[in-house]
């Protein structure tokens, strides 16, 4: 069985970007709809690119704004100024 | 001069964690941190602790700051519109009964916990993010009581919270499990809270919890929830990176940590039980059963969180198979209790109506027919003839979880679980192979439990009679019992009916 | 194992408050009815040990009393265990001469009886 990273987002229009950044770049993604939530899976390794969260968002983002939105995750985190990356490879 | 570039997130909390450091000369570091060393862990190099967040102090402050703005206004705006009248009923307001005599003040804990450790740990990028999560438990507290208050103004069973959660005997289970977190020293304690607390278990209390919260229209209780969760990822990375510390420092931490993990899943899963009654049958609208939280959330991700540390040779926790088995059953188990003993405490129950019942029998294809069914049909028909079922006395509780010893034999649901183990010459009664285990390991700290049965046979609760120790528990006298018929079924009714009523008094 | 503690003389901060002298010379006696799942766990009842055996099915009145199977049983026909072990109780003598203690486990079986429509409710 893979190994799955997750996040897990508040559901609403801060977060959207964000989701729809992990989707396009994880284009394995699985979603799961909750009340107040959305939680998205990848097996191994998922990952947030500030490119692409800016390029939805049209201004700038900053990686660490994802403690606004941000619910629960699994995964070995790494967090610099350009990447999130929640990831069991080694 | 030329400008300086700004710093990067690595290179701000490099400084922040090495540089505002320092070893002491006028006092020996033995001295000035007591207390990481008489566990048995072994650290060789503090430094090699990293906080994969990488968040400083003024980040830290912007964005609490944030959360908390966004908070207040979602409160003020539940309370200017009358949120209370809008939830989708008021037998959900007994979730944040149980949410505030028994979660809210386990915040406060966590947080006194967390302040001793982010004082005790001699290394500095631990002993920041220590720091950090003690203050947000306190927030958790904090806004959980604020945004809980609005709902006392109107609903009974609220108000009385500090002082139930020392004293009413089923309070006991999570406060003795932080009690118990709290007396170990600073690594088992993160191992306990922040590790198999934060990390394997909290999804399974905040997500469904506040996407029910969301499911019944109560969007103060979302919106702290959510707000307390963004915090327990951090916390969730500090439990990560304890066990992978711990684990990489020295091979000899690897059996002590093996035991906690063992002791602290068993202790998390018990304590957890109070929240597969309030998901499977307090929501009146239900996000999803225990059993698929159970497998999201622990099979799924603890899975693969557990593959992850292998390569350390840690093993899943001892008995992780038996929690996963009693997921078919433990809601049902505990929710009997809870409509049985409702009378003795803060919180009412219900008969769940037929349409929830199917709802159970497709969600437990293989249990809750041939078990738990049989049960609500029998107080079903004792409700109809005028004699609802109260469970009139009182009972035996585990001496570990200080739940009562209701829980199953792993292979037969038809036959009590009893586990026993005798030291000193006394007898110690378990609900459990993971509860003895927790005993066997360290009697002479389990023998001191505060068992509120125990303390009521001792004299200890007010008086001999029943009254007598439910005035010890501040129980108003519309606090528990039957849902149907209370004054906060009556004033739901009320508010329901009052589409004519003036509004203006 | 003996607890890893920060100070050698660790007992003496941590007494036992589960003591039979602390219950004023009751014992703290346990009763279980088997195959009667409805009933959320054992009883609780503080007893002196001069309390004869033959009052226990009063006092398991008490609690399980509200069962429909409860008026029925037979109690000449009762099988017993005492914290394990199956007993044959003289119901004139008392619980402490047959070596109940405290916080010992009676459970007893009725059979013929197995809870609401025979499915152990």
């Amino acid at each position: 069985m893979a190994q799955i990273a997750s996040i897990t987002l508040y559901q609403n229009d801060e977060a959207r970007p964000v989701m729809e950044a992990i989707l396009q770049d994880n284009p394995t993604a699985r979603v799961l709809n909750m009340p107040g939530a959305v939680k998205i899976d990848v097996d191994d390794e998922l990952v947030i690119n500030r490119a692409t969260v800016e390029e939805k968002l049209g201004s700038e983002w900053d990686p660490q704004q994802i403690h606004m939105v941000l619910i629960s995750m699994a995964g070995n985190l790494d967090e610099d100024d350009d990447q999130i990356k929640l990831s069991w490879k080694h | 001069m030329a400008p300086t570039k700004k710093m990067g997130i690595k290179q701000k909390y490099a400084h922040l964690t090495r540089g505002l450091d320092w070893e002491t000369t006028y006092e020996k570091m033995d001295d000035v941190f007591p207390y990481d060393k008489f566990e048995g862990i072994k650290i060789t190099d503090w430094s090699k602790w990293e906080d994969p967040f990488r968040l400083t102090m003024d980040s830290y402050w912007k964005f609490q700051a944030e959360k908390e703005r966004k908070l207040y206004a979602v409160i003020d705006a539940f309370a200017q519109n009358n949120g209370q009248t809008n939830i989708s009923d008021a037998r959900y307001v007994n979730v944040l009964k149980l949410f505030l005599t028994g979660i809210s003040p386990e915040e406060y804990q966590a947080h006194r916990g967390f302040a001793f450790t982010g004082r005790h740990l001699r290394g500095v990028g631990p002993r920041v993010a220590c720091q950090q999560q003690s203050l947000d438990e306190l927030r958790h507290f904090q806004t959980q009581c604020h945004t809980i208050s609005h709902f006392n103004k109107f609903f009974n069973g609220l108000s009385e919270f500090r002082t139930m959660h020392d004293r009413v005997f089923y309070l006991s289970v999570p406060k003795s499990f932080f009690d118990d977190a709290r007396t170990a020293g600073p690594f088992e304690f993160m191992i306990a809270i922040g590790f198999a607390f934060e990390y394997v278990l909290t999804n399974l209390l905040f997500v469904p919890f506040m996407s029910g919260a969301a499911y019944n229209g109560d969007m103060s209780t979302v919106t702290f929830g959510f707000s307390a969760q963004s915090d327990e990822s951090r916390h969730m990375t500090l439990g990560i990176e304890v066990i992978k510390f711990l684990l990489e420092q020295h091979p000899d931490n690897l059996p002590i940590v093996q035991e906690w993990v063992d002791k602290w899943f068993w202790r998390g899963f018990r304590l957890l039980g109070l929240v597969s009654m309030m998901m499977d049958y307090m929501l009146p609208k239900k996000v999803m059963s225990w059993k698929e939280a159970w497998e999201i959330y622990f099979v799924e991700a603890g899975g693969s969180l557990f593959k992850d540390l292998e390569r350390y040779g840690l093993k899943m926790p001892k008995y992780h198979e038996q929690a996963t088995e009693a997921c078919e059953h433990i809601s049902h188990q505990l929710y009997g209790l809870l409509y049985q003993l409702s009378h003795v405490t803060g919180l009412h129950a219900w008969m769940p109506d037929d349409e929830h019942m199917d709802w159970l029998s497709e969600k437990y294809p293989n249990t809750f027919d041939k078990y738990y069914r049989p049960r609500f049909e029998l107080w079903k028909q004792q409700e109809a003839e005028g004699k609802r079922f109260y469970y009139n006395g009182l009972l035996q509780l585990c001496h570990t979880c200080q739940l009562p010893m209701t829980f199953t034999e792993p292979d037969d649901p038809t036959t009590t679980c009893f586990r026993e183990s005798e030291y000193e010459g006394q007898h110690y009664h378990f609900c459990s192979d993971g509860c003895k285990d927790i005993f066997d390991r360290e009697p002479e700290k389990y023998i001191s439990s505060w068992l509120p049965i125990q303390q009521i046979f001792q004299g200890n609760c007010g008086g001999p009679t029943i009254p007598d120790v439910l005035a010890y528990y501040m129980f108003g006298p519309n606090d528990g019992g039957e849902y149907v018929g209370s004054e906060d079924n009556k004033l739901w009714e009320s508010w329901k009916n009052a589409t004519t009523k003036e509004a203006a008094e | 194992m003996p607890v890893k503690a920060i100070v050698d003389n660790y007992k003496d901060f941590n007494p036992n408050r589960d003591l039979p002298e602390q219950y004023h010379g009751n014992l703290m006696v346990y009763l279980y009815w088997n195959k009667h799942m409805s009933f959320v766990a054992a009883m609780a009842a503080p007893l002196p040990p001069p309390t004869p055996f033959g009052a226990l099915p009063e006092v398991a009145k008490s609690v399980y009393g509200t069962h429909p199977d409860f008026e029925k049983i037979d109690w000449s026909k009762v099988e017993w265990t005492l914290d394990g072990n199956p007993i044959t109780p003289d119901f004139a003598k008392s619980i402490g001469e047959q070596g109940v203690r405290h916080k010992s486990l009676i459970r007893f079986t009725t059979p013929g009886l197995d809870g609401f429509e025979g499915k152990y409710v």
